[in-house]
């Protein structure tokens, strides 16, 4: 995995573009190593970071690398609370604490084999990196980089405004819980049949919990290999908080930030909906 | 700025709180930086147990205005795969680290070593004479602190809350070990300078404080489906500490009543964010100060805080 700076540094953002309900944030990055996909940066604005609404935010939030290339990373923000709605608002030209890369990210599937990338809301984010670094280092991506068949691309939001966050990736098949855009239903469903299609697929989803759950649950029944990238409230990052654990099947406890985001889902029991971040 | 310790060197006031940073972790995301950058003048390990502990059940964390409560339920490897597997690895981390504005306690070897301290817990004075041996066995360790934040198997009082047991406790562990024991009190009792008095009275060397106040956080509504109350608790542990700069006051105060009564050295700590909030607590009698919370928010904290102490 990337070694991140030690210490928070301050990024420049350089732009903030309004992508249906979601935000994209670019920073520039220029002492920040190249990120692997499925890593995370611990953000904050440098600016009027706290005393918003119930006092908050205090911590740093945790987001996903969505997108990093020439030194400048990209971030995707949907406003929930106090600390994402603060982000939202950032300007370029205004600064941004980062701590990052951090995290073990997603290991690329062994050749021949074919990825299901399958993502849920604000939770696309790490897959848009992914598609590009399995796109840039397939054999089959012709010189001009327009690989985009080597993944297969599910993604699942709430309503139309949401779904919208599908162009951060190309050639994403689409599902909606309210049918205004796609399949009108889960994300697991086209999931299902994409795998009962290639059952020597290799799965890579990130997304809300529950929809976590329906991929770890259809996978383990078709004995499919899947990771799973976890959101957790988390105040550091970087294993010193102890704070961001889920349990394994075997009782004990991975922290997030330094065991996961991305977790092998054969080593969980389940995905469960309890530690929400701090937002 | 170098600093006298109970009879340790240090190359600067600041150290962490036990708990609050994860050496070994943060040297696997951080690599050698960490080694070459230790922002601590000694280094304090998470509280160690006896047997190994999980932890407390997630939710673990709840921010607070300005602050967060934690409620981790000390996680450890239990004595002797701390002493086997992690303090081995503490010692390298710490031995070559150079420290920020360590060029003056350096000496001829122009390199002033990190101190290892390691914090221990038991629910009984037997518990933690057993402890202490153990870590008085071993050279690394420079000096001990006691959490005595943990209810009484006896009593299921915390041993630190009552002075008359602390007293007891810290003097049953005081034969045990030569090194420098110091004292990690509580702030949730009703005089924590009685409380400083019975462990400088019982053989401590030293007093640390303040540890988390006691605090609760309740689920927000949408996710209590009508249930009770009872279990609208947010954290999986029931209630937890609260810590950052919502306590940075209480920690001042605290300190300030602690130093009026005991001529030991104090560990003072709690919400400290700069070097402005280190010389505070200095000001009124403290002879270190630990950052803890401000370190999640920027893992090189300690660092910089030091470095404004100059």
């Amino acid at each position: 995995m990337s070694k991140a700076p030690f210490g928070r540094r301050a990024l420049t953002v350089t732009a903030n573009e309004e992508l249906g309900a979601y935000r994209v944030l670019r920073a520039a990055d220029p002492n920040g190593p190249q990120p692997e996909p499925g890593q995370f940066a611990m953000l904050a604005a440098v600016e009027r970071w706290g005393g918003g609404e119930d006092e908050r935010p205090f911590l740093a939030r945790a987001f996903s690398v969505a997108r990093h290339s020439a030194h400048e990373s990209h971030f995707l923000l949907e406003d929930v609370g106090p600390g994402t709605r603060r982000l939202c608002e950032l300007r370029a030209g205004e600064q941004l604490w980062a701590v990052g890369p951090l995290g073990r990210g997603f290991t690329a599937p062994s050749e021949g084999r074919r990825a299901l990338l399958v993502g849920g809301g604000v939770g696309i984010a790490p897959l848009a990196i992914l598609q590009d670094t399995l796109a840039a280092s397939s054999p089959a991506s012709s010189p001009e980089g327009e690989g985009e068949a080597d993944a297969t691309v599910l993604l699942g939001f709430r309503d139309r405004d949401r779904a919208q966050g599908a162009a951060l990736l190309q050639g994403a098949r689409i599902a909606t819980d309210d049918g205004s855009v796609g399949h009108h239903g889960l994300v697991t469903e086209l999931l299902a049949i994409e795998i009962e299609r290639d059952p020597h697929a290799v799965v890579y989803a990130c997304g809300p919990a529950p929809m976590l759950e329906g991929v770890r649950a259809l996978c383990e029944r078709s004995r499919t290999p899947a990771q799973l990238a976890l959101e957790a409230g988390m105040a550091c990052g970087f294993g010193a908080c102890f704070g961001c654990v889920v349990p394994k099947r075997d009782g004990s406890y991975l922290r997030v930030c330094v065991d996961g985001p991305v977790i092998d889902a054969a080593e969980l029991e389940h995905v469960e909906e309890h530690a929400g971040a701090p937002a | 700025m170098s600093v006298e310790f109970c009879g340790l060197r240090l190359a600067h006031p600041i150290i962490n709180g036990s708990g609050t940073f994860d050496a070994i972790a943060a040297r696997r995301v951080f690599g050698e930086q960490l080694c070459e950058r230790f922002p601590f003048a000694a280094y304090v390990s998470k509280t160690i147990t006896l047997a190994p502990r999980a932890g407390n059940p997630p939710p673990r964390l709840w921010e607070t205005p300005a602050g967060l409560i934690n409620s981790i339920g000390l996680p450890n490897k239990g004595l002797e795969r701390y002493i086997e597997e992690d303090l081995p690895e503490l010692a390298q981390i710490t031995a070559g680290a150079p420290v920020v504005g360590g060029e003056e306690a350096a000496g001829e070897g122009g390199r002033a070593s990190v101190h290892l301290i390691t914090n221990v817990m038991g629910a009984s004075a037997e518990e933690l004479c057993h402890l202490v041996e153990a870590c008085d066995a071993r050279p690394e360790i420079a000096a001990l602190e006691l959490n005595v934040s943990c209810p009484n198997v006896k009593t299921g009082l915390d041993i630190g809350a009552d002075p008359r047991t602390l007293q007891e406790v810290v003097r049953a562990v005081r034969g045990r070990t030569d090194r420098p024991l110091i004292v990690k009190l509580t702030p949730n009792t009703a005089d924590v300078a009685a409380c400083a008095q019975a462990a400088e009275h019982g053989g401590a060397d030293a007093v640390s404080l303040i540890n988390t106040l006691r605090a609760s956080a309740l689920a927000p509504r949408r996710r209590t489906n009508g249930a009770g109350n009872a279990s609208r608790q947010w954290l999986g542990g029931g209630t937890g500490g609260l810590s950052g700069p919502a306590i940075r006051a209480v920690a001042l105060a605290q300190v300030a009543a602690v130093a009026a009564r005991v001529a030991i050295p104090i560990i003072g700590m709690g919400g400290v964010q700069s070097s402005t909030h280190a010389r505070e607590l200095l000001d009124v009698g403290a002879r270190l100060v630990a950052v803890g919370t401000e370190s999640f928010r920027d893992p090189a904290a300690g660092a910089r805080i030091a470095r404004g102490l100059r």
